[in-house]
């Protein structure tokens, strides 16, 4: 289990980076945590020419507020969303996922930037920045573009992201007094790969919500938002019937896939479980 | 205008210099670009205390301080850490930061085949250092990831814990460490 | 007044007390010597080309391009090892009828599972072995694949050996008493149908061998992660016919064992062969993913079995068949005959009825072999016994206490033969029962139980009874053929500095063998237990034995020990007496200085002696040889098994609308006759209850229709991690054997033996307000959740 053999760059700077991914031919991965990377490497799942270390380049740290975003540097650690009082304060709902990241360990060397451009399905940033609404900051090529989380996740591990092109920030907006969130999962064990997970964000006027976005992981292809689930509750109040019907508008927007562990059915019974209890929470004022 | 040699390209597998702080110490190895931490330490420097267990990142035996912090070292390639600080258990060992915890964990018998201990005892010592008294769940939580086939689990909850209370009870007879 | 004094109050009483394990201090600073450390000069690594399918003929392998890698030493396929290695059979001689395909190290035209090694690549280094690897072409042609058990029972189907009648490796039957009578006569029946996923060891550190020839010497030296480096060294030696002085294995720290490293592995042979072909040193370390599709599975079982009972709940009959698949060979030495073999002989084993009938079929199939494992055979035993015990509990309307209570064989009744052919000496259901009722608090786990109902949460109390097979003695392996040893042998020598330095056959993999083997050299002869030195696990040095398995080092490696060195003691007092001018019997030892037995008065150290006897022998009087090394064997007799038992609790929580289960807390009363060191005791129980709990929420070989392991890897094969094991809560009631001096019994399986069987109790009790059922083995969320038809 040793990886194929490749060339190693570590760049300064985005520039540089940029720059060497060109040249490999496209033929290169950034790493930076490494956490989802180094492993398929030494699986041998992928073998680039060349590897460009980007964990060196300043511009991508840092946590601060600009504007009405909270903008995260692509390099901030999974650990640094429990540690940051930035987004304990800001953006609560990814220092409440945190903790179910994996291992500590694994949650020491993890970038959002990576967990984001990996996209994976199952990983717990990807669907929170989608129930943040969040922004993607992508540098490329051809210059700096934001992409809204909701445009950036298109199929299995496929993202906005093109060849060469790397995540240089997450923009949140700013958590605000008149919004509640919650987060769960339902895991065999901890850290390990949720059966299901789900964040929600939600803006109240008094007790009616007045919006709200809810992402789903581990449920499909992609981080999975349940527009049509938000919609029935919009306007509402919080009651068991409310939850009721949003919890069997689920079906409408989930189609989990074909496992034999956990068959569709039943993903979708979790789903709907685990939305009566986040929901529960988010009435009690969570 | 980048610092990337095209030439690089043409040169995968051939090794690189690499320069850390091992243990107090500093040292410079020759390794493959491919060559991951736990390899090169193991191999290349010897200090085979670090244990490979799955080399993808879900069994906790490699576990080294990376600058300070506790990272699997099967998933990080030695090129990476190049410039860094590393501690293995045999430099923890050395230096004597966790006898306290090798104390216990011995009085308790903590571990059998001990494959797993160096990677546990790095783990204990960072969430140590992180949470003064941590609660049995939370340390339970902070081992999460550290995978024991011998013992159990309990003795090491234990002796994690019973290493928690002295230090509290010691920092409080010193007029309080924090 | 003092308190009266017990054994554990005279010195060097260690024999009951809780002592540390003196090698544990080099694990704990990372200066453990385990076989993946080992680096020797020239040495070359080696890596295996697998098989994508799962059955499949070899057409043609071409090695052409990995040649020209620079780096690569050599490739060698099948035939190339078949020349130098002669092929083995895992049969035993008393499984009569039996069969197994001869096997050699690297298959010659044909793969018979998915994983199996085809190629060899010896290199430089390990990632340019890999690197060639992906150089190498294999033609093959698929043949039908032998997956499911019931396929491969079909008459006319798919056969794993083409040109066998059937896929049927053993059939057996045990009937005893009068079982149709019993059932027809019953007043109750109860009856299930029990499934027991495939597991695997996943020991943390994988398996790993380094061969080293020398063509000089015609040495072979071979340094193994094993238990059992005496078979090896036979094995190594008749299968490559080198003569067995000239074969050395070394089994220095092992990273864990737990039965599944010690068998013979093809990637192993082979390596013996490189290294004979290569004439340099050779190392190969399974990577994880290798570890799930070639180290053997175990359990996969099927089991169909009935409970007669009488009005008064009081147990007539069992009738059971056991359907067990096992790969597409049996294993060798072992076979893989003996787990299914064990589990229609334990089951019932704690109960007193008499009438009992089993079948046992062997299938092969297209995986992995499957063979012994911690516990063999015993957790499928215990889960059918003990459910199909709260079945009838529940039809009866009794406690799961008062039905065991009631039907345990009494403790004085003992000894006694159960109904499937085990002599049992003595063991103590009735006070482990008793013990355990206290210890979990059940009356109080009852009512908290009935009170959370209410509020519509499921807790669910488990218990489990069990018998546990230790010491075995040479009715088994040495019946079957097998050249296996069950006896043990050990070389005592007082040092010249009046050190005691002990070298044995019994291994070591973390469970404490050299700890308990110098606590019971030190006690016997009176000395410091620092100052006893144990080695273990080298056949050059250490005498033939049996090893550490089947929870053996304990009972006859101690045993081994406690004759040796009151041999080497009685030779100590020996020249002593000669000294002194004394009779033997007038003296004793304590605390490494010889004593008036009568008055413990010092007379001199024994460094003393040692020094008179090695350095001025010319002092003694004429004639005297002082023998202060002795070498002693202890092979067991009297009772085939040293029979334990036990009885396990449990109280968990299911939530009935997601289907994960939370352990909450764990209980044991267990027996294993006298308890050397009471914090290994404990240490064993607790881990096998967690590799118990393991099997019966997370782990499971996953197979698909094709063949193909789905979840080979550490994040897909579950284990059981810290965060949802529970604290486990011991007791321990003594009857030591009176087969030997030291009166104890192995303990090593009794934790795996029954907590799969305390959980499976356990959530059918949290479910039974919702009159739903599980009998299959792991308890998944999807197995509760279909339970309870939720989605």
């Amino acid at each position: 289990m040793k990886a194929r053999a490749f060339s190693y760059f570590r760049a300064a700077t985005i520039d540089h980076a940029l720059d060497a991914h060109a040249r490999a031919g496209d033929d290169a991965r950034f790493i930076a945590g490494g956490q989802s990377l180094v492993p398929a490497l030494s699986l041998r799942l992928q073998a680039p020419r060349l590897l460009i270390d980007i964990t060196h380049i300043d511009e991508l740290r840092g946590v601060r507020r600009e504007g009405g975003h909270l903008r995260i540097g692509a390099l901030t650690r999974h650990c640094e969303m429990l540690s940051e009082p930035l987004i304990a304060e800001f953006a609560p709902l990814l220092h409440a996922a945190a903790p179910f990241v994996a291992h500590p360990a694994i949650r020491n060397r993890g970038t959002l930037g990576g967990s984001v451009a990996l996209a994976d399905p199952a990983s717990e940033f990807p669907a929170m920045i989608l129930a943040l609404d969040a922004e993607i900051e992508i540098t490329g090529p051809s210059g700096r573009r934001r992409v809204k989380a909701d445009d950036f996740f298109i199929d299995l591990f496929e993202t906005a992201l093109q060849p060469g092109e790397l995540i240089t920030a997450i923009y949140v907006p700013l958590f605000r007094a008149d919004q509640r969130f919650a987060f769960d999962e339902l895991a065999r064990r901890r850290g390990d790969y949720a059966l299901v997970g789900c964040g929600m964000l939600a803006t109240f006027a008094g007790e009616r919500i007045h919006d709200i976005r809810i992402s789903y992981l581990s449920v499909g292809n992609t981080p999975t938002r349940v527009r049509g689930t938000e919609a029935t509750l919009i306007g509402s109040r919080l009651d068991a019937e409310r939850i009721a019907a949003a919890q069997a508008a689920l079906e409408g927007d989930l189609a989990p896939p074909e496992s034999d562990e956990v068959p569709p059915a039943m993903r979708l019974h979790l789903a709907r479980v685990l939305l009566g209890r986040l929901l529960g929470r988010l009435g009690e004022g969570a | 205008m980048s610092g990337f040699d095209d030439s690089l390209l043409n040169e995968a597998d051939e090794t690189v210099r690499v320069r850390f702080v091992v243990n107090g110490r500093k040292v410079a190895c020759e390794v493959a670009p491919r060559e991951t931490l736990v390899d090169c330490l193991r191999d290349k420097l010897e200090l085979t205390g670090t244990h490979a267990g799955c080399e993808m990142g879900a069994c906790g035996a490699c576990l080294v301080q990376l600058d300070g912090r506790a990272v699997h070292s099967c998933l990080i390639f030695a090129v990476q850490a190049d410039g860094a600080t590393i501690d293995t258990i045999e430099g923890l060992s050395e230096l004597g930061a966790i006898a306290d915890l090798q104390a216990e964990f011995h009085r308790r018998n903590a571990l059998q085949c001990g494959f797993c201990t160096p990677g546990m005892l790095v783990n204990a010592h960072e969430l140590l250092s992180q949470t003064a008294q941590p609660s049995r769940e939370e340390i339970r939580d902070a081992l999460s990831g550290n995978y024991c086939r011998c013992t159990g689990y309990e003795a090491i909850v234990d002796a994690i814990d019973a290493v928690a209370s002295e230090r509290m009870k010691a920092g409080g007879a010193g007029g309080g460490v924090t | 007044m003092t308190a009266p004094l017990t054994s554990l109050d005279r010195p060097n009483s260690y024999i009951g007390r809780s002592v540390p394990r003196p090698n544990a201090k080099r694990l704990l600073a990372g200066r453990g010597r385990y076989i993946s450390d080992l680096r020797l000069p020239r040495m070359l690594y080696a890596a295996f080309l697998r098989s994508p399918h799962a059955h499949a003929k070899i057409v043609s392998i071409n090695t052409e391009q990995v040649r020209a890698v620079e780096g690569v030493h050599l490739v060698a396929t099948g035939t190339d090892l078949a020349k130098i290695c002669t092929p083995w059979t895992g049969t035993l001689d008393h499984f009569k009828g039996m069969t197994s395909a001869p096997q050699l190290p690297l298959p010659l035209d044909r793969v018979v599972w998915a994983g199996q090694a085809v190629v060899a690549v010896v290199a430089e280094s390990r990632a340019i072995a890999e690197d060639a690897l992906e150089l190498i072409e294999v033609d093959y042609e698929d043949l039908p694949v032998v997956v499911d058990l019931d396929a491969a029972r079909e008459a006319g189907g798919a056969l794993v050996n083409p040109g066998s009648v059937n896929n049927t490796c053993f059939r057996s039957q045990l009937d005893n008493g009068a079982v149709d009578d019993a059932f027809a006569h019953a007043t109750h029946v109860v009856e299930e149908e029990f499934s027991f996923g495939r597991h695997t060891a996943v020991t943390l550190e994988p398996r790993a061998i380094v061969a080293d020839y020398d063509p000089a010497a015609g040495m072979l030296t071979v340094h193994h992660g094993t238990q059992t480096p005496y078979q090896f060294q036979d094995l190594y030696s008749r299968h490559y016919n080198i003569p067995e002085a000239r074969v050395r294995v070394i089994a220095s720290d092992i990273g864990g064992s737990f039965g599944m490293k010690l068998h013979v592995y093809h990637e192993d042979m082979a390596v013996v062969g490189l290294s004979i072909l290569l004439g340099r040193p050779v190392k190969y370390v399974a990577d994880r993913i290798e570890s799930f599709v070639s180290d053997i599975h175990a359990r996969d079982h099927r089991v169909r079995a009935r409970m007669a009972l009488d009005a008064q709940g009081e147990i007539l009959a069992m009738d059971v068949e056991d359907l067990t698949a096992i790969g597409a060979f049996s294993t060798y030495p072992r076979t893989s005959v003996v787990e299914g073999n064990q589990v229609i002989r334990l089951m019932g084993a704690p109960y007193r009825f008499k009438n009992y009938r089993a079948t046992l079929e062997v299938i092969f199939q297209n995986k992995v072999q499957t063979s012994q494992y911690r516990a063999v055979g015993h957790p499928i035993a215990c889960a059918v016994t003990e459910r199909l015990v709260d079945m009838a509990a529940a039809k009866l309307g009794l406690d799961p206490f008062a039905i065991r209570a009631q039907n345990v064989i009494p403790d004085g009744a003992y000894p006694q033969t159960s109904p499937t052919g085990y002599r049992f000496e003595a063991l103590s259901h009735q006070a482990c029962l008793k013990r355990l009722h206290e210890m979990m608090d059940y009356d109080g786990l009852r009512a908290e139980q009935a009170d959370l109902r209410k509020r519509g949460i499921y807790r669910g109390i488990g218990i489990a009874a069990f018998v546990e097979i230790t010491n075995p003695s040479p009715a088994f392996y040495g019946v079957g053929g097998a050249r296996i040893s069950s006896q043990d042998g050990a070389i005592l020598s007082l040092t010249p500095s009046g050190e005691v330095r002990c070298l044995i056959s019994v291994t070591e993999q973390g469970q404490g063998t050299e700890a308990i083997i110098s606590q019971i050299v030190a006690d016997q002869l009176g000395l410091a237990q620092e100052h006893v030195k144990v080695i273990t696990g080298d056949t050059e040095m250490t005498p033939h034995g049996g090893a550490t398995w089947a929870c053996r080092g304990a009972g006859i490696g101690g045993e081994t020990a406690l004759q040796a060195t009151r041999a080497l003691k009685r030779n100590i007092l020996e020249i002593a007496a000669l000294i002194l001018q004394e009779q033997p019997s007038a003296l004793d030892i304590i605390d490494g200085q010889v004593v008036d037995a009568a008055t413990r008065n010092q007379r001199m150290p024994i460094a003393e002696i040692a020094r008179i006897a090695y350095f001025r022998s010319d002092t003694l009087p004429p004639g005297t040889q002082a023998q202060l090394t002795v070498s002693h064997h202890f092979a067991p007799q009297g009772y085939p098994f040293a029979f334990t038992n036990g009885i396990q609790g449990c109280s968990l929580e299911v939530d009935v609308e997601t289907g994960l289960i939370k352990l909450l807390k764990h209980f044991i009363v267990e027996d294993c006759g006298r308890v050397i060191n009471p914090m290994l005791v404990d240490e064993q129980l607790r881990g096998g209850i967690v590799q118990g709990l393991g099997a019966a929420l997370f782990e499971e070989c996953r197979y698909s229709d094709t063949g193909q392991l789905v979840n080979g890897s550490l994040a897909d094969y579950l284990v059981p991690m810290p965060m949802e094991m529970p604290d486990i809560v011991i007791g321990h009631v003594e009857t030591p054997t009176a087969d030997t001096e030291l009166g104890a019994k192995g303990v090593g399986e009794a934790g795996t033996a029954a907590a799969s069987a305390c959980v499976l109790n356990a959530v059918n009790d949290a479910l039974a307000p919702f009159a739903v059922t599980i009998n299959s083995i792991p308890i998944t969320p999807l197995k509760v959740l279909t339970a309870l038809k939720r989605f």
